[in-house]
């Protein structure tokens, strides 16, 4: 891999004298409106303001979010996936800050056009100048043919792609086309950091610009023979034959090829071996760079193969803007999960840990990770179907709820959709009067924490009722607000 | 000698979209908490359905699975499934395995799949440009017995023919096609409908019924002793408040 040297680079965009300093009215008025909505927004108890923001400055000015992001010195990363973005985008931006750069980045789950722009704004002043000086952002499967041209990344991440949200996207194969029509907007020199284990992204990145940085896990002792019925790639996206995989780590990742037309799993050029999984605790494994055949230790306290990828990625995003291998794999260890991604809250000395669910295959290795300690007295699942949690709450027949019978005592289930919850998990085998439906997220969460009797409690949350039992847990004092992290 | 319940799964690797096997965890589980075995078979590509299973079913796919599956489903199991059907087996299609059980699906970009044409209707894919029906969907059944309760998301319109009835009105929600206020069909014993969630675990009396009816050609007069439904009931408000109605509607 060719790495620029980026660390010291100046902006790549052939920025410098073009005139980004000279005041623009209009971007001026944006960024003041955009911030005075969020000082309101806050004001008002309404939330941190991580949208609203910039759908007021984007009214002001349309081109806001190029005007801004190509005053960032060192130019931009956008991260995009099903699973794990926020966490991807978090170690990265910690590496980076470890680095002694300054990371301008959207607030969790805030990956639409708004939330980009929301953030932006927030860290400009009204004359448009950055503070800081690289921007990483999120960015929402269907949203990257939208904001690629606009922020024109130097860097590109795509982790995965699994059947989310359906009734936002539609079908799986309509964001695989998304973002191989989004190839005009891409830059030639763009760094493609793409997962190489699954075949949809394998498949979707193929026909971009830029040079492909491929990254995988290489440890059959812990992969799986056969692919968990969640998986989504079964048949060849070129031509419809079955995939043939001699390994699997994660849902459909793996070793895959495709006998019908020879499409196969581009060679990794950052691979994850020497697996050692300290679940629920973390993990420890080695990073092996090819091109270099440089290797580094990494220890994260982030739990599941399904975090060994977002490592993966984000050490090899790092290495393509020139932070040398070592140094970002001594910067993950010092991580600390971002937001209701495995992150641990202390109530009244009592551990609770959150763990976000989206989809199947990500509810399963949660599943597998709070039961890799052995049987549980309780655990606490709270789903809701709001837009950002996915109104269908279909999937929830495709996650092996049979993990928990004979291995948690009772399950707690609360919010919007919690019937439906406690019904999966009755027909999974666990009897009805193990289930308790406890609509109040408080109720829940308390009832919960006297279940679990003393030990740590395991909380998984969809994502806005994981907002809701943040907003009760601030509410006691234990957590800060969303817009202060 | 205990009875058996014998279900056949057509390409639970292709129709699988949205939890469809939560559909046969449900008619399973339901049968074996009544003390009926349960014997399962799954057919997928280049298998041949037997014909002698009490009940059949078939989801939803990708557009892609959907083609792969269809024309699988045309050479192969077009004559084991009509003969079940004539002799009285039951027949689930849900979602995309809807329109596949009835005369053909046309894309907006032309190229009929083909269905197997046990149930009169037909479906179009008006454009790329024509919305998805998608979102909580709740049907009066025609007759009797309480609303059905699911969740839709399909991009094609299905129209009825004179040889199949729609298995329920409209009640919130889009149906068949948006227009005509019909959602699903059904002829004698084989039902078709966009009800996903999945269909069966939040409308347990529908679920009771096809199980009845599955077995009652080989266990005549069979009955299904009562289920609590506590947590069904809770499952269903759920939905029929998101909508707009009251519990218990
Ligand atoms: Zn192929």
């Amino acid at each position: 891999m060719r790495i620029a040297d980026a660390e010291h680079a100046a902006a790549p965009r052939g920025a410098g004298p073009r005139g980004e300093e000279r005041v623009r009215p209009r971007l001026t008025a944006a960024i003041a409106l955009g911030k005075a909505t969020a000082t309101l927004s806050r004001a008002l108890g309404w939330g941190g303001g991580t949208t609203v923001p910039g759908r007021v400055a984007r009214v002001v000015e349309p081109n806001v979010v190029a005007l801004l992001s190509a005053r960032l010195r060192l130019g931009s990363v956008v991260v995009a996936g099903t699973n794990g973005k926020t966490t991807t985008a978090h170690l990265l931006a910690h590496i980076m800050r470890a680095r002694g750069r300054s990371p301008v980045h959207n607030r969790a789950g805030a990956n639409l056009a708004a939330g980009i722009a929301s953030a932006l704004v927030a860290h400009a002043d009204v004359l448009g100048r950055p503070r800081g000086d690289l921007g990483i952002f999120e960015v929402d499967e269907a949203t990257v043919p939208r904001v690629v041209p606009a922020i024109a990344p130097r860097t590109a991440v795509f982790l995965n792609l699994f059947r989310d949200q359906l009734d936002r996207y539609g079908e799986i194969d309509a964001i695989a086309g998304l973002w191989r029509s989004g190839g005009a907007g891409w830059a030639r020199d763009l760094g493609v950091v793409a997962n190489a284990d699954d075949p949809l992204v394998a498949d979707a990145v193929r026909d971009l610009p830029g040079r492909l940085v491929p990254f995988g896990i290489e440890d059959e002792r812990h992969g799986r023979p056969a692919l968990e019925h969640t998986a989504e790639a079964r048949y060849c996206y070129r031509c419809g034959t079955a995939y043939v995989y001699t390994v699997t780590y994660f849902g459909h990742m793996g070793r895959w090829r495709c006998p019908g037309c020879g499409a196969a799993r581009p060679e990794p050029e950052f691979t994850a071996c020497d697996l050692a999984p300290l679940a629920p605790d973390g993990s420890e494994f080695a990073i092996r760079e090819r091109e270099t055949g440089g290797v580094a230790r990494v220890r994260t306290v982030l739990p599941g193969l399904y975090n060994v990828y977002n490592v993966l990625a984000a050490v090899a995003a790092a290495r393509s803007l020139g932070v040398p291998l070592d140094a970002a794999a001594a910067a993950v260890a010092s991580f600390a999960p971002a937001f209701g991604r495995a992150e641990r809250v202390l109530v009244d000395g009592r551990e609770v840990r959150l763990l976000l669910v989206k989809n199947p295959a990500g509810f399963n290795e949660v599943l597998r990770v709070v039961l890799s300690e052995g049987p549980l007295p309780v655990v606490l699942i709270a789903i809701n179907d709001r837009t950002a949690d996915g109104r269908d709450v279909s999937w929830l027949w495709d996650v092996d709820a049979e993990m928990l019978v004979g291995r948690a005592t009772r399950a707690v289930v609360t919010g919007l959709r919690a019937g439906d919850m406690a019904l999966r998990l009755h027909y999974a085998g666990l009897p009805r009067d193990a289930i308790e439906v406890e609509p109040a997220y408080d109720h829940a969460l308390r009832r919960a924490l006297d279940l679990a009797a003393g030990g740590r409690l395991y909380v998984l949350p969809t994502y806005t009722a994981m907002l809701a039992l943040r907003a009760v847990l601030q509410r006691w004092g234990v957590v800060r607000g969303f817009w202060e992290t | 000698m205990t009875p058996v319940l014998r279900i056949c799964h057509l390409y639970p690797d292709l129709l699988n979209l949205y939890g469809d096997r939560g559909n046969i965890m449900v008619l399973a589980q339901r049968a074996r908490w009544r003390g009926v075995d349960v014997a399962i078979v799954e057919v997928t590509l280049g298998g041949t359905a037997p014909s002698d299973a009490d009940l059949y079913f078939l989801g939803g796919g990708e557009d892609r699975q959907q083609r792969i599956a269809a024309d699988d489903l045309a050479a192969r199991q077009g004559g084991p499934l009509t003969d079940a059907a004539a002799a009285g087996a039951v027949v689930l299609g849900v979602c995309g395995g809807y329109q596949l059980l009835g005369r053909f699906y046309r894309p907006a970009g032309g190229g009929d799949l083909p269905g197997v044409g046990l149930l009169d209707l037909w479906t179009e894919h008006p454009g790329a440009g024509s919305p998805r029906l998608i979102g909580n969907l709740v049907v009066q059944p025609a007759g009797d017995g309480p609303a059905l309760i699911g969740f839709e998301n399909h991009g094609g319109r299905t129209y009825l023919g004179p040889g199949a009835r729609p298995l329920g009105r409209v009640v919130s929600g889009f149906g068949n096609n948006g227009r005509d206020g019909g959602e699903g069909a059904v002829a004698a014993r084989v039902y078709g409908t966009y009800l996903h969630g999945p269909l069966l675990p939040k409308n347990p009396v529908f679920a009771d019924r096809l199980i009845r009816e599955a077995m009652e050609r080989r266990y005549p007069g069979c009955e299904l002793a009562p289920l609590p439904e506590v947590l069904e009931e809770q499952a269903r408000a759920s939905v029929l408040t998101r909508t707009g109605r009251p519990a218990g509607a």
